[in-house]
């Protein structure tokens, strides 16, 4: 993405101005051209350094299921899947009840409440990771195991999802923190789409006769679910790679399992728990390959999130 | 502007420069040494104010991987390095030295609401536990090893470190030592592959600790010192001479005391067979090299180990729950240290 030049017929200043011209655009230039490299480096880094397990397992690593140090066998599926798995929970949750919040913001709330509100929203933000996941090991993982769980066994227990025995820790645990991690997200720019929607569309549905109600649910939120998918896109990218959280509550064991309470691992959190430790060429590059494909799995998640936004884009102007 | 700014280079001059002048140690790895580092080091300075010692818990992989590429003066790991990590740093830097600097214990710990602390636990009935054949605490061989405990019938919960780590090395070298079964299915590392179906895993003692802690049925294994520290049930295991023994800084010290000839190559300690020994320990190694390019930096760095295997400093490793080294694995040590070209 280059910036392009000045128009040559805007008035020429003196000779400093021009040089700042070029300077500044230099800069900028720059700073593009340092991300797309950065990016690059990255790639070729993580080729280079997953190249002995790459060479030794081939695709294989990504259908088999072993995770085995002793043994140096390495296979990456249940890795995977817990990563889509415990993302999906928190997408779900977080899209549902942020995109309610966001449609409550934009439309519903007085302006005096929707302003702090929004704040408080946003600040969940702010939460680093780790205290997250030490709420989510010492409130919300007994909590499920009691009240939760149980709960869902009870009402929802002839769904193979919620079968089988309830540790407190494991793929549900991990996608509520999660959701509860993502959810500024998708409520901060799911209300801004919303509040882009045009006002004439407002206003030729109320003068048909629709109530407030009927304008937001068959108007609005129709015209802005380009938007908010890719808001809910955004989040996703942010759930795939979370590390600390998502580790001290998943249960970490590679696994595929029915049942949400069945613990599970992903991608970053067998990075996180077992690098600093790692010894051997084909294990250390077997944890360099998961960030490969982690980071593989966060571009298609971040192109798509890219095309969406630009075809909203598109649409508004 | 210019001038202050000269001023203000000359002022952060003045302060650095007596801090140049002291010997700078940089070491870097396992992160179960650094309470005592830490607290050992900062005693040292107290008395040579020209020494500072810097060091990083990056864990015991990383710590040999800096030390591997000379970028620190000393590594630390849980388990010695082998064979083929001391050729690959040999290669850059010479001959190593490793150096046991630290001993622990490991406890089994256990969540079982109304049992207390003190169960028994044989080798065959702990390894069973792990393996997952053994899935409920009502098991019969549980019962008849403790009479007396009524054992609720609760499924057993297996929780192990998610993260790599020396103590999962101790406590599987442990396991495989009495159990055949562990030994060929799962054998001894710093990460494994859990077989129990109940296992879960929590990222270092305090997510292992957590777990236990929320799971009534968890059984899990910890750092002797974390397990104290924080009041866990912890379980009484047979040794090998057949006694049930509890964890206490005494009883691994007589474990230790038992292979005073101790190694990079054969330096297991578990399983030891004496009536007072408790069977799940290991120490913790400082790695060197024999010829320090920096001669000065080498000697000081030569005085700093002797002091941290001699008495004085094993005796704050014992204030802080770690076991001080036996006398003759001290002696050793030392004998290993003054082997350095310096």
């Amino acid at each position: 993405m280059a910036v392009s030049q000045p128009r040559g017929d805007a008035p020429r200043r003196n000779r400093t101005a021009a040089a700042g011209d070029r300077v500044f655009l230099f800069v900028v230039n720059a700073a593009v051209g340092l991300f797309v490299l950065v990016v690059a480096l990255l790639f070729i880094e993580l080729v280079a350094g997953s190249w002995p397990s790459l060479h030794k397992f081939g695709f294989k690593f990504l259908w088999t299921s072993q995770w085995n140090p002793v043994t140096q066998q390495f296979g990456a599926l249940p890795l995977i899947y817990g990563t889509l798995v415990s993302s999906l929970v928190a997408i779900v949750l977080a899209g549902v009840v942020g995109i309610l919040a966001a449609t409550f913001l934009a439309e519903f709330a007085p302006r005096w409440l929707a302003r702090p509100l929004g704040f408080v929203i946003e600040l969940l933000a702010a939460v680093p990771s780790v205290v997250f996941g030490l709420w989510g090991l010492f409130v919300l993982a007994p909590l499920v195991r009691t009240v939760i769980g149980p709960a869902l066994q009870k009402y929802l227990g002839f769904l193979p999802i919620f079968q089988g025995p309830i540790s407190g820790v494991g793929m549900l645990t991990a996608g509520l923190v999660l959701s509860f991690m993502i959810l500024p997200t998708v409520t901060a720019i799911s209300r801004e789409v919303i509040v882009a929607v045009g006002g004439d569309l407002r206003e030729a549905s109320m003068s048909l006769g629709a109530t407030k109600w009927e304008t937001v649910a068959r108007v609005v939120l129709p015209a802005s679910r380009a938007g908010i998918f890719g808001a809910i896109v955004l989040a996703l990218g942010r759930a795939l790679g979370e590390t600390i959280a998502t580790t001290m509550v998943i249960g970490n064991r590679p696994q595929i399992a029915a049942s949400l309470f069945a613990p599970s691992y992903t991608l970053a959190s067998v990075i996180a728990n077992e690098f600093t430790e790692a010894n051997g060429n084909v294990y250390i590059s077997a944890l360099i390959e998961l960030g490969l494909i982690l980071f593989i799995v966060s571009f298609i998640v971040n192109a798509i999130a890219r095309l969406l936004l630009w075809v909203v884009l598109r649409t508004r102007s | 502007m210019r001038k202050s700014l000269a001023l203000l280079g000359a002022a952060l001059f003045m302060t650095v420069a007596p801090v140049m002048a002291a010997t700078q140690l940089t070491g870097a790895g396992s992160t179960f040494d650094y309470p005592f580092f830490s607290k050992a080091f900062f005693e040292y300075g107290k008395t040579h104010s020209d020494v500072q010692v810097n060091y990083q818990s990056i864990g015991s992989g990383g710590g040999i991987q800096q030390f591997t590429q000379r970028t620190v003066d000393f590594g630390a790991t849980d388990v010695p390095m082998n064979a083929g990590e001391v050729k690959a740093a040999s290669a850059g830097g010479g001959p190593v030295l490793q150096i046991p600097v630290a001993l622990a214990g490991v406890s089994v710990v256990y969540n079982l609401p109304g049992i207390g602390g003190g169960l028994r636990l044989s080798p065959s009935v702990l390894a069973d536990l792990f393996l997952g054949t053994i899935s409920n605490w009502n098991d019969a061989r549980i019962a008849k090893l403790n009479p007396g405990k009524k054992l609720p019938s609760t499924p057993v919960v297996v929780v192990h470190r998610s993260d790599g780590s020396g103590t999962t090395y101790i406590f599987t070298d442990y396991v495989s030592s009495v159990s055949s079964d562990w030994k060929s299915k799962v054998g001894t590392g710093k990460s494994v592959t859990w077989p129990a179906q109940s296992a879960i895993g929590g990222k270092g003692s305090e997510g292992l600790a957590g777990q236990v802690t929320n799971n009534p049925g968890a059984i899990g294994y910890v750092e002797a010192a974390y397990a104290l520290q924080n009041k866990m049930s912890q379980a009484v295991l047979q040794n090998a001479a057949g006694k049930f023994v509890a964890y206490s800084p005494s009883a691994v010290h007589a474990a230790a005391e038992t292979r005073p000839d101790v190694s990079p190559e054969k330096f297991s300690i578990v399983n030891a067979k004496c009536a007072a020994c408790y069977p799940i320990a290991g120490f913790s190694w400082a790695v060197v090299y024999q010829n320090p390019q920096d001669k000065a930096k080498g000697k000081v760095l030569q005085q700093i180990l002797e002091w941290l295997v001699g008495a004085g400093a094993q005796r704050i490793a014992g204030g802080l729950d770690y076991v001080p080294l036996p006398t003759a694995v001290g002696s050793a040590a030392r004998k290993t240290l003054s082997s350095m070209h310096v």
